[in-house]
């Protein structure tokens, strides 16, 4: 297949215009040495058909979507209303560049802005930006954020903070001279406030914490950020799971300086990992140092409202190596999603999601605890994510269950070597009250073969 | 055209536009006991189904984009994004892949991550490739700290970074973030690397160079070689931004070049749509000596299986959750294997014509500050128009009067009032033809009636916009107090 649209007849006139002699001849100042004597190894083209044979092998040998999943640990599976696919494949959203001619790219402009209204009335921030690339470099974002507001060398990361962000933030502080030291959990699964006590000081530029939490938990933000704040340091709230924030209060409303996270809950499919959604938001006299792109409403020379890329000095392409960020294309079209899906659930549908899936998760951690030979392994207050604790190992009742077309929760020990048979469960408004009452009914037939 | 408001403005208690099905477990108010618990979100948006879907249609018809016409901003790459790509991703196994999937669930995903490092790497001729930056920046910022962590590695990660002034500013922004101090090399006459800046610059304090190839300029490094070779003979890496790479697939391979390390756009190259500002993909190829320090985890084949490697001890560790922009990736897989090896070639041969046939059409009415051949785009100049006291600016905007999206204006830097143009190869002479007499017609106006051009544009849903306003006072988000104030005109 070819996407290029010249005839032959074109190329000619156009070779011809040009003064040369052949297409060749435009690649003169490639050195003769440098340039393929031969096509490259890679399989002939395929026609449109073949494509879909291609990729429908492929995508069968994944067996994923045949199991009942109770899987989370950052990517959630929530409803999308068919309202978002609709209208986010629209050519005028898929395929527009970046919106640097705000005169016509009013469309993607105007929904920036009513996204980053949407994440502030969610975070109670002040200001939000565009969007960063998804939830871990988001996180990473935030510590070098507050290590450039605070000149502070020391950033302390909850151990309940996502494996993965953690692991993300520690590459990218690896040149900065910024040392990232974590705090551990307590027997209910929050952060451990006297480990925080005793490692925090006044050379700390963030506390940053996840809530709820890896371990499902939702943290005492109003106590974490009292902490920072008395020893002049940020208290920045990462959020994995935006659907709480239907129930829970407002991070900033408890106290966060900067907010952060992934919006993948909000209308993105799971995608196996990507494309997802970073985002941030924070107080308004941090507006100078906030990475990112941000859409900001000016007028124009009628006096009518418009929307620009606003603040871009903060930006690489104005201000270079001293820019607040090297990010450039970011996750727009994820954003707009978000938007959509947001507007469309409105306040009551994201209340009542929210509702869902702390009374299902709730319902099934009960349901699961009585069951002998399971433990709840922490006290804390959940949202959706909970932590159980088996009387036999975890990979045989994994397997049992895998054999049961059930995926049942995600391995800790992996991630937390002393959880051992401890496995992370999701259930969102996803999952039928029967799914559930399958989950408990196999997880008891495990428990008891052995 | 109707003015849409902000759907803050039309939300009115109690519409809706969804509802759940029935809470099927026993409610437990219990649970709420311990945490706190938010009221309604204030301002929070109800509005009906069909109030919506005329939202964000009518919004979306005030976007220019690819479907509708001609987008050169140059080095974006804003070609056409062939459908096929959208159905082939949308697939219900990829969609609805869970990442922490056991791996032999999703070996499809797998063998689609693997098989695409495989023909990046036969196309830039690299030695591996990892798909994890999630767009160009990041595959910067990966390719430093590769570069980097090598340097470590002899306990000395050097402290400077070479760039051309030419560079597009996430270069220096990428160099700065992995540690590194920045020092600008100087480009010639001709536009490319003053050879004789490069040789003094690098010492071995430099840790590496970092080269678009062809230039922001269009223009291919043509002594390339002698680059990468004078950087190596001080012990530092050449890392090539692949933003350009559109002129060279299936023509000649960085890895040929001696390059250590590039990143490639699956977003511009290999037509994945840029959806107003991402998502995109910035993959990172190396060579066998940066290979080491690849991010975690690596995809590898074992038998029929792809298996995930996590230990590696020299990895720099992690950029991003999961597995980068997955779906982005299969986009590009099935454009690459749409096209195949003359289709690759093709595209280069195109691109290159088409931007040729722009230049030559335009050097008459528009500067071109360097005379060298240029690639797949140039970069023509406000100079002429200048004496009418005309700026880019303005040309930009007129344009858009015309249907047209502008060429970029905000870099290269040491073109003063640029216009840098990228055509690509999926435009016919036809649309080629619409841009070109646009262009001449405003290089027209330009001296005989250049308020229109400084007026424009005059015919789009919102007239020129003050930039300087939004700066000045920046409102960056609705706020109910602020909606009562103001009136929509």
């Amino acid at each position: 297949m070819s996407y290029t649209s010249l005839s032959e007849k074109d190329k000619k006139e156009m070779i011809a215009k040009i003064g040369v002699t052949s297409v060749e001849e435009l690649f003169r100042s490639v050195p003769e040495d440098l340039r393929l004597k031969k096509a490259l190894s890679v399989p002939p083209s395929l026609g449109e058909q073949e494509l879909l044979s291609y990729f429908e092998k492929i995508r069968t040998q994944n067996k994923y979507f045949e199991y009942l999943s109770f899987l989370g640990g950052g990517a959630y599976n929530h409803f999308i209303p068919y309202v978002v696919d609709y209208l986010s494949s629209r050519g005028e959203f898929l395929t527009p560049y970046t919106p640097y001619q705000p005169e016509v790219s009013q469309g993607t402009l105007q929904i920036i802005f009513e996204f980053q209204t949407l994440i502030c009335q969610l975070t109670g921030m002040d200001i939000a930006n565009a969007s960063l690339y998804d939830g871990a470099s988001a996180a990473a974002e935030a510590v070098l954020m507050a290590y450039r507001l605070k000149g502070k060398s020391r950033a302390l990361i909850a151990r309940t903070l996502h494996p993965q962000y953690r692991e993300v933030i520690k590459t990218y502080v690896k040149n900065m001279a910024i040392e990232v030291e974590e705090i551990d959990y307590s027997s209910s699964g929050e952060i451990d406030f006297e480990d925080l006590k005793k490692k925090i000081d006044q050379e700390t530029s963030a506390v940053v914490c996840q809530s709820p939490n890896f371990l499902g938990v939702i943290e005492n933000i109003e106590k974490i950020s009292e902490l920072a704040h008395n020893n002049q340091s940020l208290c920045t709230v990462v959020i994995a799971e935006p659907a709480s924030l239907g129930l829970l209060e407002a991070p900033g409303k408890l106290g966060a300086d900067i907010v952060t996270g992934e919006g993948q809950s909000l209308g993105i499919p799971l995608s196996f990992g990507g494309p997802y959604l970073g985002f941030m938001a924070c107080n308004k006299d941090f507006i100078r140092q906030l990475p990112g792109r941000i859409s900001g409403q000016t007028s124009d020379v009628e006096g009518r409202r418009g929307f620009v890329l606003a603040l871009s000095t903060r930006e690489q392409h104005i201000r270079r190596e001293r820019a607040t960020s090297n990010i450039c294309t970011n996750q727009a079209w994820c954003a707009l999603r978000a938007t959509i899906f947001l507007e469309t659930l409105g306040r009551e549908g994201f209340k009542e999601l929210a509702w869902q899936n702390i009374q299902k998760a709730n319902y099934t951690l009960e349901k699961l605890s009585q069951l002998k030979g399971v433990r709840s392994r922490f006290s804390g207050s959940i949202f959706n994510e909970f932590v159980l604790q088996f009387s036999l190992e975890w990979t045989k009742i994994e397997e049992f269950l895998k054999q049961k077309n059930i995926i049942a929760g995600l391995n800790l020990e992996e991630f937390y070597p002393e959880l051992k048979n401890c496995a992370l469960f999701c259930v969102t408004e996803m999952h039928k009250k029967e799914d559930i009452d399958k989950l408990v009914e196999f997880i008891n037939e495990a428990l008891s073969e052995k | 055209m109707i003015r849409e408001p902000l759907i803050f403005e039309i939300s009115a208690e109690g519409k809706k536009a969804f509802s759940f099905p029935k809470l099927d477990v026993p409610l437990n108010k219990e649970i709420l006991k311990n945490i706190p618990t938010r009221g309604k979100i204030e301002d929070f948006p109800q509005v009906s189904e069909v109030e919506i879907i005329r939202h964000f249609t009518r919004l979306s018809q005030t976007n220019h984009c690819v479907d509708i016409g001609f987008y050169p901003l140059g080095s974006c790459t804003v070609k056409y994004n062939p459908k096929i790509n959208e159905k082939v991703a949308s697939s219900s196994e990829f969609v609805s892949s869970h990442p922490l999937a056991p791996l032999e669930l999703i070996q499809g995903n797998l063998e689609i991550l693997k098989r695409t490092e495989e023909l990046l790497a036969e196309i830039t001729g690299m030695n591996a490739f990892t798909l994890q930056p999630s767009a160009g920046a990041q595959g910067e910022l990966v390719g430093m700290m590769l570069i980097r962590a090598f340097h470590e590695e002899t306990r000395n990660p050097r402290k400077i970074v070479l760039i051309p002034d030419s560079a597009h500013g996430t270069n220096p922004s990428s160099a700065h973030v992995c540690g590194y101090q920045v020092r600008e090399i100087k480009s010639n006459q001709k536009g490319t690397i003053d050879i004789d800046d490069l040789s003094q610059n690098m010492t071995n304090e430099v840790a590496a160079l970092m080269v678009t190839n062809p230039n922001t300029l269009g223009i291919f490094e043509n002594e390339i070689k002698k680059i990468t070779h004078i950087v190596h003979s001080k012990g530092g890496f050449v890392y090539m931004d692949g933003a350009n790479m559109n002129a060279l697939t299936g023509i000649c391979r960085p890895g040929d070049m001696d390059v250590d390390v590039i990143h490639l756009n699956l977003h511009k190259t290999f037509s994945t749509p840029h959806g107003g500002g991402g998502p995109g993909a910035g993959p990172v190829g190396v060579n066998k000596k940066l290979e080491p320090f690849l991010p975690l985890p690596l995809i590898e084949r074992k038998g029929k299986q792809c298996i995930l490697n996590f230990s590696r001890p020299k990895s720099i560790g992690r950029v991003r959750s999961f597995f980068g922009n997955f779906l982005v990736v299969v986009k590009a897989l099935s454009y690459i294997l749409s096209l195949g090896p003359e289709g690759l070639r093709e595209i280069s041969e195109i691109a290159v014509l088409n931007s040729n046939y722009v230049r030559k059409s335009l050097e008459q009415d528009y500067y071109l500050k360097y005379q060298t051949p240029t690639l797949h785009e140039c970069v023509f100049s406000d100079k002429f128009q200048r004496e009418h006291g005309i700026q880019n600016i303005d040309i930009a905007k007129r344009l858009i009067d015309f249907g047209l999206h502008p060429p970029t204006m905000s870099f290269p830097l040491i073109v003063h009032g640029a216009l840098m143009t990228e055509p690509t190869e999926t435009e016919s002479k036809r649309d080629l033809d619409l841009f070109i007499e646009a262009m001449k017609q405003i290089a027209k106006e330009a001296k005989e009636n250049p308020e229109i051009l400084k007026s424009a544009p005059h015919i789009s849903y919102v007239r020129r916009l003050d930039e300087t306003a939004a700066a000045r006072n920046p409102v960056l988000r609705w706020s109910h107090s602020q909606g009562e104030g103001e009136e929509e005109k």
